[in-house]
């Protein structure tokens, strides 16, 4: 299979995307993340006292994951807040790789693209590998890109809606837009349905948490994830047919029998 | 000198390196990192980092994330 997701210099088969958070257990999120399929998983770095245990939990599972790691920077509102937070992520975690998420509204957690770019722009000059979680405006996309981002992580929608793709012009034109560009659909995915059609729209990859992680069944749901991806990404290489307006059969209607009657039917005349 | 740690201020003996301060509050290991004042500061440079009457310590781990 020729068909690998590339990022900053490296492959994988997988074009899933999972957090580790709001699992009803760590032995869930464990078997979750295997269900999914995913190489790269996201974390996070919080204030912890010696006598917290999350720190050890999630530290032993990073051990046996071997996924490439995806540190986040959830909760930052400023540019000098990302970069603390950022370093201290790679001394840890081992990893140049960063999720960069900048939060401008409390209340939709929507990026504040100006902190975005900054704080891009100076981390790319620390030699971070980001992943800027962005809004969908093409604009703020393009600045990313020349502050030297490769890769850029538009919402679909806000953190934990389950809304899928909220604006389809949008995304539709960034992907037209940047066509040689990774775009990884990040937030607001409630469906396998949104992250296959997320897909289907030629989008690289998607990144979700709240949909496995609070479904009745998360390890059930992450596979069907899985699956709706795949199934996604195959049918966007497979090239989609074009809408039409009118119908138009698919079954043949040359040589078909009793075409007499249904002319004479359709003109009111008696047999 | 009282440093505030993660937050809540917290009394010691006397002017000491981050190592110590550290060491003093059960950090071991190497699965946490440190910021003093909002600015990050290396694991290599923990033993030459003096505090200060009143330094903020910000001291993480690992968590799950989305």
């Amino acid at each position: 299979m020729a068909d690998k997701l590339k990022l900053y210099g490296k492959e994988f088969d997988s074009r899933l995307l999972v957090g580790t958070a709001l699992y009803p257990s760590p032995a869930i999120m464990r078997e979750s993340v295997a269900a999914s399929g995913s190489e790269i998983i996201t974390l996070s770095l919080r204030r912890q006292s010696p006598e917290q245990q999350q720190g050890k939990m999630i530290w032993d599972y990073i051990q046996e994951s071997g996924c490439q790691l995806l540190p986040n920077t959830a909760g930052c509102k400023t540019p000098k807040e990302v970069i603390a937070l950022a370093e201290m992520s790679r001394e840890i975690f081992g990893t140049d790789w960063l999720k960069l998420e900048v939060i401008g509204d409390d209340y939709n957690l929507q990026p504040d693209p100006f902190g975005l770019i900054e704080a891009a722009r100076e981390l790319v000059q620390r030699g971070f590998k980001v992943l800027p979680y962005c809004t969908d405006d093409l604009v703020v996309c393009r600045k990313l890109l020349d502050v030297g981002c490769e890769v850029l992580m538009p919402w679909g929608s806000p953190i934990g809606t389950g809304r899928g793709l909220m604006n389809k012009y949008n995304l539709q034109t960034l992907r037209e837009r940047l066509p040689d560009t990774p775009l990884i659909i990040d937030a607001g995915i409630g469906a396998p349905s949104q992250a296959s059609e997320a897909m289907e729209m030629g989008f690289d990859a998607v990144l979700l948490n709240t949909a496995i992680a609070k479904a009745q069944n998360p390890v059930l749901m992450a596979e069907s994830f899985k699956l709706a991806v795949q199934s996604g990404r195959a049918a966007r290489n497979a090239g989609l047919m074009l809408k039409r307006q009118t119908a138009s059969p698919s079954t043949p209607t040359l040589d078909m029998p009793f075409w007499q009657q249904s002319i004479t039917a359709e003109n009111g005349e008696k047999a | 000198m009282q440093l505030l740690v993660n937050g809540e201020p917290k009394n010691f003996d006397s002017a000491q390196s981050l190592s110590e301060v550290l060491q003093q509050l059960g950090y071991r290991g190497d699965t946490f990192a440190v910021a003093v004042n909002g600015d990050f500061v290396p694991r290599a440079t923990y033993e030459q980092t003096a505090l200060n009457p009143g330094d903020s310590l910000d001291i993480v781990a690992p968590v799950v994330g989305g």
